[in-house]
């Protein structure tokens, strides 16, 4: 099994020098979640330009503690959905999961996902899967968060 | 009550000891040889397992205790002749004192769960406390939390040292009259340290506390006397003993499983059934309900033969050995640190170590590559490794059938993995 395909240089560059890591100010919305087999865990912050839907991702910092492959897509996810439209980075989110879940036969788009692209080697580890996925999932649910907060009142009435 | 058995001189040839178990000489990708260290998160199985699970199915496969006929009657000997085999392989006279469960945790829940609903003074209430430490796996954490949860008790525990032993200098102001149970493991699966059981049994016989002991990791590697550590039960699971998946056992002193109330109700448990309420069998039937892992019964039953063949103290001894050649490799390595007692001294065959700058996950992947199977992650022991100021580990857990090649091949694997992440 060759690692090199697991290890790509920038995955391993990302881990080293990670992007927009560190809690930041202003957020709408905070997660935490953790790999309960491993241990892994990352607190995340998302700040929308807007609290709708049709807003733009402004900023996402974070907190993780974690292999070479969590730390790193947190990274590279940060490079890619800040200052993209939410809907934008919801699209990028569902095409990096298929990515992932499509056991190394599925063919990246190196246009939309860039650096994410580096990834697809990992899709073939089905124990690392959940570690690259372990941040996307994080801001997923923190958009959701962020989203629903003004209209929380109708949802739960 | 472990170091005498360091001198046990026994031995066996582990070379023909390997060639019982299939699994050991399978290749894996790019064709190299497994080299199995993940012993502790389960074993591999000898073919004389194997063989008594497929002669079970394939010759002898009835349910158990309720047929009539040739097979129910084949399936029950062989069950019971299981049970009483697994009760010599840990010192208890008794066989009625061995109740089969699905592994050690649901063992552990059985107890945690009737002391929540027994009458009189076993009863755990408001005001009482569970003592346990905080080197536990988390199957003998989580039942006692649940436990004081829905009872109103407060859970204490046992620190450790920073060699990761018990920190026993408090051990008389937190073991007190308020103490209904104390629960322990017998030799740690992440730390890999011996628990001074009997010690700590004295201690809580003494302010008539219930001693627990989670032997998960013990009865694999030590020769076990349930009775003489002094405990009133004792859970560990089959398939980490060379046993199959889906067994476990709880040893218990008979005066208790006959005092204390009921588990899981259902077929088997029962005495008579009325509408309006039923009575219940005699131990270990009262803690059986429905049908049991019958095949896996024997299995274990197998296992237990297996392992006295071999003769437990020449097990230990071996795995004595190994691990002490563990720790000098892993000491060899710059860089790499040891969770738990450095020098192979009341120690099982855990070992968990840290590689700085190298997350565990990417180490075992690493090792991997290379054919080494090693556990990465918190082993179920996140108390444990907040201890230590880490948030997971890489594990080495070697077995009657490690050889020191094998080791060579991990310290040799771990130096590639320091290079490849530059850390070197």
């Amino acid at each position: 099994m060759s690692l090199d395909a697991l290890y790509q240089e920038i995955i391993l560059d990302h881990y080293r020098r990670p992007h927009h890591a560190g809690l930041r100010e202003p957020y709408d919305a905070e997660t935490r979640h953790v790999n309960p087999t491993c241990g892994d865990e990352i607190t995340l912050r998302v700040h929308l330009s807007g609290t709708t839907a049709g807003d733009t991702v402004a900023d996402v910092s974070y907190d993780a503690e974690g292999c070479s492959i969590s730390q790193a897509s947190v990274s590279v996810m940060s490079d890619l959905v800040i200052g993209k439209p939410v809907a934008d980075a919801m699209t990028l989110h569902d095409e990096f999961l298929t990515l992932m879940q499509g056991r190394g036969a599925v063919e990246p788009d190196e246009d939309t996902l860039e650096d994410a692209v580096a990834f697809a080697g990992v899709a073939k580890f089905p124990a690392r899967i959940k570690c690259a996925l372990l941040g996307w999932m994080a801001w997923k649910d923190a958009v959701a968060q962020a989203t629903r907060a003004p209209t929380s009142k109708e949802e739960t009435a | 009550m472990t170091t005498g058995m360091i001198a046990a001189t026994v031995g066996y040839d582990v070379e023909r000891v390997r060639a019982d178990f299939p699994i050991l000489a399978r290749r894996l990708a790019d064709d190299r040889p497994l080299v199995y260290l993940d012993s502790a998160n389960t074993s591999q199985k000898p073919e004389q397992v194997l063989r008594a699970l497929d002669e079970h199915y394939r010759w002898r496969n009835s349910n158990v205790g309720r047929a009539v006929h040739q097979l129910g009657d084949a399936a029950t000997a062989d069950y019971e002749a299981a049970r009483a085999t697994v009760a010599t392989f840990v010192g208890a006279t008794d066989p009625a004192e061995v109740v089969f469960t699905k592994n050690a945790s649901e063992s552990l829940n059985l107890v945690a769960g009737v002391l929540a609903w027994a009458d009189g003074a076993r009863r755990v209430g408001p005001g009482d406390e569970v003592v346990i430490t905080e080197m536990e796996h988390h199957s003998n954490i989580v039942p006692w939390q649940l436990l004081c949860e829905r009872t109103g008790a407060t859970l204490r525990w046992l620190g450790l040292t920073d060699e990761g032993r018990l920190d026993l200098s408090g051990v008389d102001a937190l073991i007190t009259e308020r103490t209904k149970v104390v629960s322990v493991a017998w030799v740690s699966n992440m730390l890999g340290t011996v628990n001074p059981v009997a010690d700590i049994a004295r201690r809580a016989h003494e302010v008539g506390a219930l001693v627990v002991v989670d032997g998960s990791q013990a009865v694999p590697q030590l020769p076990v006397d349930v009775a003489g550590a002094g405990a009133d039960f004792v859970a560990f699971t089959g398939h980490k003993m060379v046993g199959p998946t889906g067994i476990g056992v709880l040893w218990g002193r008979r005066e208790l499983l006959e005092e204390l109330p009921p588990f899981l109700g259902g077929g088997s448990m029962i005495e008579t059934v009325r509408m309006e309420s039923s009575t219940w069998a005699p131990p270990p039937a009262k803690y059986e309900a429905g049908t049991p892992p019958i095949a896996e019964a024997i299995g274990l039953g197998a296992a237990a033969d297996y392992l006295s063949g071999l003769g437990m103290a020449a097990v230990a001894a071996h795995e004595h050995a190994i691990t002490a050649y563990t720790l000098e490799g892993l000491r060899s390595i710059s860089g790499v640190s040891v969770l738990g007692p450095t020098e192979a001294v009341d120690r099982g065959g855990a070992v968990s170590f840290v590689v700085d700058g190298v997350h565990p996950h990417d180490v075992s992947q690493v090792l991997d590559s290379y054919g080494v199977a090693v556990r990465a992650g918190h082993h179920c022991a996140k108390p444990a490794h907040r201890r230590f100021g880490v948030q997971s580990s890489t594990r080495a857990s070697a077995y009657l059938y490690t050889t020191k090649t094998e080791i060579d091949t991990l310290v040799d694997g771990i130096h590639r993995v320091r290079k490849y992440f530059k850390v070197a």
